[in-house]
C-alpha cells in the first residue's frame, strides 16, 4: 500500500529526537486524532541549519515527518515555509488517499515551528 | 522466520480441503438441480457436506442454509428474522461488540422503521445477561449477540442470553463466525434460534458460509429466486466451496480437542511475556476467551507502525487503530469496552492457529519488544502521555 520512498523513510526515518537548545518547536496534532508531530529547528542566519523530529502515529505520519526534516534543512525560513503538503507527498512518491491528511501533519507542524521561532526572535528571549 | 498470527483475519486452507474441493471444479462440474448423473453427484457433494457442517454444532442438516459468507449470513439472519416477524413488533437488540455485518444491518433496519437498541459491554467485552432483560419491551423480536469477539477475543454468555430470550419468545441469533471451528460450539447447547458461521475461518475456502436456523423458525430470504437451500437462499450453489466447508467442518470436529489445547499454551507464552513490556494492557477477558486469542494495547504508539514492523519481519498480525483501517476511525469495541481514544491506537492482535509453532513465538517475542522499543524512540511521548494536548485539534481527515 505504501511506496518504496514511504517505506525506507518509515524504516528507516531520518532526523529523529529530541532537541533541547531548539530555536524553534511546532507541536501539531494529538494523540486522540492518532497523529502527532514535534518539530524541532534550529536556525542560523535566516537559514534551517538542523531539524529533527518526534511523531507519534501510523508510518504514514513518520515518513512525512522524516521527509520534511530533510526537506527543510539548509533552505531559508522563506523557503521552508513555501514547502506545501503536495511536495512532501510527491518527494514520498504519493500517499494512499486516505493517508493525504498525514501530510498535512508535516506541513503545518513546520510552520508553527517557524513561527515559534519569528516569536521568540520578536520578544527578544534568543 | 515467516509467522501468520492473523487467524482472525483468515485461514490457510488445509491440503485435504483443497484436494475434495477439487473434482467439483472440472469434472464434476454439473449443476445440483439437474437430474441426470452429473448433476445427482453435485447435489449428494452438497448434502454430505451440510452433514459435516451440521455434525460440527450438533444441528440437523436441514437446519444448515449454505450462504456466500459470514457476512452474507449475519445480513440474513437479521434482516430475514426482522421482516419475518416485524407483524409482531419492530424493536432489535444488538450489542457494540458486534461485526458490522451486524451493526449496519442494524442500522438498514432502522432505516426500514425498526428501533433497535445497541448494548454496552464492561471493560472485559462481556455482554450482561441482565443487561439484555432490560433492554427487552414487548415490541423486542430478535436479540443478536456476537458468539466471541474477533478483536479482543472475549467469549460471550450466549446461553444465560438465550435462556432469557426464550422466556420472552424472542428470536436469538449469535454471529459464531470467530468461533465455530475454532472451540466447541454446540447449538442446541447454547439455545440459540440462529447462528452464523464462516468456513475460511477454519482453514476452509473464502465463499463459503452458513446459517443456522433453528427447525420451526421462519425466515423471509435475502436473495430470491430459485429452490435452491430449499427455497430460503436461491443461486446455484458454490459446490466446490461448499464442499470443502464440509470437508474443513470434518477435519475440525476431529481434531478441536488436541488443537485447542496446543494453541492455547502457545498463546498463553505469548501473553505472559508480552505483558512483561511496560505500559501494556491486555484487552478482553483474561479467561472467557478464544484459545488462540491475544490482544494488547501499547501506549504511547500507534497500532500501524507496529504492523508494520512486525511484517518487514515476517510477522502478521491484525489491529484495531484508526490508522489502519480504511475508515480511519479507531475500532468501536475497544472504545466501547472504555479505552480511551490514544490508548486504542495502540492496538495490536495476535491470532493463532493450528500451523503456528513454539519456534514462532519464540522469534515474535524476540522482535515484538524490540520494535516497540523503536517506535517508543520515535514517539513524543517516549515519556508518558504528558503534554498530549499541546498540539491542539485534530487534523481533518478528508
Amino acid at each position: 500500500m505504501y511506496s518504496k520512498e514511504v517505506m525506507d523513510h518509515f524504516m528507516n526515518p531520518r532526523n529523529v529526537g529530541e532537541m533541547p537548545d531548539a530555536d524553534g518547536v511546532g507541536t501539531e496534532g494529538n494523540p486522540v486524532c492518532g497523529d502527532m508531530m514535534k518539530l524541532f529547528i534550529k536556525v542560523k542566519d535566516n537559514r534551517i541549519e538542523d531539524a529533527k523530529f518526534q511523531t507519534f502515529g501510523c508510518g504514514a505520519a513518520i515518513a512525512v515527518s522524516s521527509m520534511i526534516t530533510e526537506m527543510i534543512k539548509g533552505k531559508t525560513l522563506e523557503e521552508a515555509m513555501a514547502i506545501s503538503k503536495e511536495q512532501v507527498a510527491s518527494a514520498l512518491g504519493g500517499l494512499p488517499p486516505q493517508k493525504m491528511h498525514c501530510s498535512n501533519l508535516g506541513a503545518d507542524a513546520l510552520r508553527k515551528a517557524i513561527d515559534n521561532y519569528r516569536q521568540k526572535q520578536a520578544s527578544g528571549t534568543e | 522466520m515467516e509467522c501468520y498470527f492473523d487467524h482472525v483475519a483468515t485461514t490457510p486452507l488445509r491440503p485435504e480441503v483443497l484436494n475434495a474441493m477439487m473434482p467439483y471444479f472440472r469434472e464434476e462440474f454439473g449443476n445440483p438441480l439437474s437430474i441426470y448423473p452429473l448433476g445427482t453427484t453435485a447435489r449428494e457433494a452438497v448434502e454430505s457436506a451440510r452433514e459435516q457442517v451440521a455434525a460440527l454444532i450438533n444441528a440437523k442438516n436441514a437446519e444448515i442454509i449454505f450462504t456466500s459468507s459470514g457476512a452474507e449470513a449475519n445480513n440474513f439472519a437479521l434482516r430475514g428474522i426482522a421482516f419475518a416477524r416485524q407483524h409482531e413488533g419492530k424493536h432489535i437488540i444488538v450489542t457494540r461488540m458486534e461485526h458490522h455485518s451486524i451493526l449496519n444491518s442494524a442500522r438498514f433496519l432502522e432505516k426500514m422503521g425498526f428501533t433497535a437498541t445497541y448494548l454496552p459491554p464492561d471493560k472485559y467485552g462481556l455482554i450482561d445477561p441482565e443487561a439484555v432483560k432490560k433492554a427487552i419491551i414487548d415490541e423486542t423480536i430478535l436479540i443478536s449477540v456476537i458468539d466471541a469477539s474477533p478483536e479482543v477475543g472475549t467469549i460471550e454468555p450466549i446461553r444465560e442470553i438465550a435462556a432469557i430470550a426464550r422466556e420472552r419468545n424472542i428470536t436469538l441469533h449469535t454471529d459464531a463466525v470467530a468461533s465455530v471451528g475454532n472451540i466447541p460450539v454446540d447449538v442446541k447447547e447454547l439455545g440459540v434460534d440462529l447462528l452464523s458461521m464462516s468456513a475460511h475461518q477454519f482453514n476452509g475456502p473464502k465463499g463459503a458460509g452458513a446459517l443456522y436456523l433453528r427447525e420451526g423458525q421462519r425466515i423471509i430470504p435475502l436473495i430470491f429466486g430459485g429452490i435452491q437451500e430449499g427455497g430460503r437462499r436461491a443461486g446455484t450453489e458454490n459446490v466446490s466451496a461448499i464442499v470443502g466447508m464440509g470437508r474443513a467442518a470434518e477435519i475440525s470436529k476431529a481434531e478441536l480437542p488436541l488443537r485447542v489445547e496446543n494453541i492455547r499454551q502457545l498463546r498463553d507464552r505469548l501473553i505472559k511475556d508480552i505483558m512483561k513490556i511496560e505500559d501494556v494492557h491486555f484487552t478482553g477477558h483474561p479467561e472467557k476467551r478464544l484459545p488462540g486469542h491475544a490482544s494488547f494495547c501499547v501506549e504511547y504508539i500507534e497500532g500501524e507502525g507496529m504492523l508494520l514492523m512486525l511484517a518487514a519481519k515476517g510477522i502478521y498480525v491484525a489491529s484495531g487503530s484508526a490508522c489502519t483501517s480504511k475508515a480511519l476511525k479507531s475500532s468501536p469495541v475497544l472504545l466501547s469496552m472504555g479505552i480511551p481514544t490514544h490508548v486504542a491506537h495502540g492496538s495490536v492482535v495476535f491470532t493463532l492457529g493450528a500451523d503456528n509453532t513454539e519456534e514462532q513465538i519464540e522469534y515474535a517475542l524476540e522482535e515484538f519488544p524490540q520494535i516497540i522499543k523503536r517506535l517508543r524512540e520515535l514517539s513524543p511521548f517516549a515519556k508518558g502521555w504528558g503534554d498530549m494536548e499541546e498540539g491542539g485539534t485534530c487534523i481533518p481527515k478528508k
